[in-house]
């Protein structure tokens, strides 16, 4: 019985602290499968659990698995370049670990000195807050000098009422329980309360703030909004033709839009909703159709 | 008869004493651990990944001051992207400037002439303004 418990161990690969100096071998990670090279995989679905070579291990590694090594002047230090991990990733040891499903995503950055950065490109309805985002909020409570918005996450984000432009102690904004706003996230971590602002860094609006009177507030799927935005959506520059109109994206899967009657706004919603899940075809015969009518 | 100690008894007596202080502190008996220094930088914000627009658009003229904001908002995402050498565009070229300053010390300098020395100026007629002639002063006689 023994001998069978020690059996069903699964063998481990190198991870004592005595092979920290030496190079490490192509090791078998838990979960039963090699490691591959973030480079090779680009482009590829990946799951969550997978573990990821960043290009400078993998030649290592691929020395290691032939049994030579070359002779190193340095060979504790690797002269690294920095790599950003994105959303979807998070750091293992030296390798990146995947978790959640999608497109292993590249870019290289501006400046050479750092190695770009990875992500994954998934696709979810639940926003998780994340500093630095453009959201919609719905104001839900005003308590002394905070209001809580509601922004889709798993806390209402606080809202302090000095956080506008040119709001001062004596001269309050006008925010009503029930009102939109459109804000950015300076404390997003899942540790504490998420807080937004209207105004930027240096004090300035630079559009945000309370959304205006009627228009429409409806809710999409997250990866819906980024590619909303990209810079090169042709989806948004054929909706521009059609009839005047403004729309506010939040990156929080909230879309407000507003046109001058409500059936051209209900059309308008009607199309971003469904856009997701239309070809391109299906697109030009509906924006056709809304052109001759 | 001495009383007291010796110097050199005292320093050893010191320094016994110093021993069995410090052995006496504790300290952590753990391998030494080597701090790996992370090359690798977590984010969770999509900003780094995608360019994305600003989220706030207007179409038509429906309302002028988010398309103005639209501009300038997509305008700055560009300028940080693109490195531009821009070079201040000069209006007027360094040689027709000294050229101008040239005629310039005499038009603004025959402002402050008295009238006798106006006369100076109007004689080179060509363009260039000739330096002021010497002053009439008085000369002593040499006997």
């Amino acid at each position: 019985m023994r001998n069978r418990k020690r059996n069903w161990i699964p063998e481990m690969g190198t991870a004592a602290p005595e092979m920290a100096e030496t190079l490490p071998v192509a090791s078998e990670s838990p979960a039963g499968c090699k490691a591959r090279a973030a480079r090779n995989v680009l482009g590829q679905v990946v799951l969550p659990g997978e573990e990821l070579l960043l290009p400078e291990q993998e030649e290592t590694d691929g020395v290691g698995v032939a049994g030579e090594r070359p002779l190193r002047l340095n060979a504790g230090m690797r002269s690294r370049l920095r790599v950003v991990c994105g959303p979807g990733l998070r750091r293992c040891g030296d390798r990146l670990l995947v978790t959640k499903c999608g497109r292993l995503r590249h870019k290289e950055s501006g400046s050479g000195s750092s190695g770009g950065i990875y992500w994954v490109d998934s696709q979810q309805k639940r926003y998780v807050p994340v500093k630095g985002d453009h959201v919609i909020g719905i104001v839900t409570a005003k308590s002394g000098d905070i209001f809580k918005v509601d922004v889709g996450g798993s806390e209402p984000a606080s809202l302090s009422y000095l956080a506008f432009e040119g709001a001062t102690k004596r001269n309050r904004p006008n925010v009503q329980v029930g009102d939109l706003i459109y804000g950015q996230f300076v404390v997003a971590n899942k540790d504490m309360e998420p807080e937004m602002v209207c105004i930027d860094s240096c004090g300035r609006a630079n559009g945000m703030g309370v959304i205006g009177q009627d228009g429409l507030l409806f809710k999409v799927t997250l990866g819906l909004i980024r590619k909303l935005l990209a810079p090169d959506c042709e989806i948004i520059q054929e909706v521009g033709k059609l009839y005047p109109l403004e729309i506010v994206f939040g990156m929080n899967g909230r879309i407000w839009v507003k046109a001058k009657t409500i059936q051209q706004t209900l059309i308008l919603a009607n199309i971003l909703e469904a856009c997701e899940h239309m070809t391109t075809e299906q697109r030009k015969q509906i924006f056709a159709r809304l052109a001759e009518s | 008869m001495q009383r007291g100690l010796d110097s050199e008894t005292k320093k050893q007596l010191e320094e016994e004493e110093k021993k069995i202080i410090s052995e006496e502190h504790w300290y952590l008996d753990l391998p030494e651990l080597k701090e790996k220094e992370s090359f690798i930088i977590e984010e969770q914000s999509f900003l780094l990944c995608e360019d994305l627009l600003y989220g706030r658009m207007s179409f038509r003229g429906f309302n002028p001051e988010v398309e103005k904001l639209m501009l300038q908002m997509n305008a700055k995402n560009k300028a940080e992207e693109e490195e531009e050498d821009e070079t201040v565009e000069v209006d007027v070229s360094d040689e027709e400037m000294a050229r101008r300053y040239e005629t310039l010390v005499g038009t603004i300098g025959k402002k402050f002439a008295k009238k006798r020395d106006r006369a100076n100026y109007e004689e080179d007629e060509n363009g260039n303004m000739k330096p002021i002639k010497m002053k009439k002063m008085f000369l002593k006689p040499q006997d």
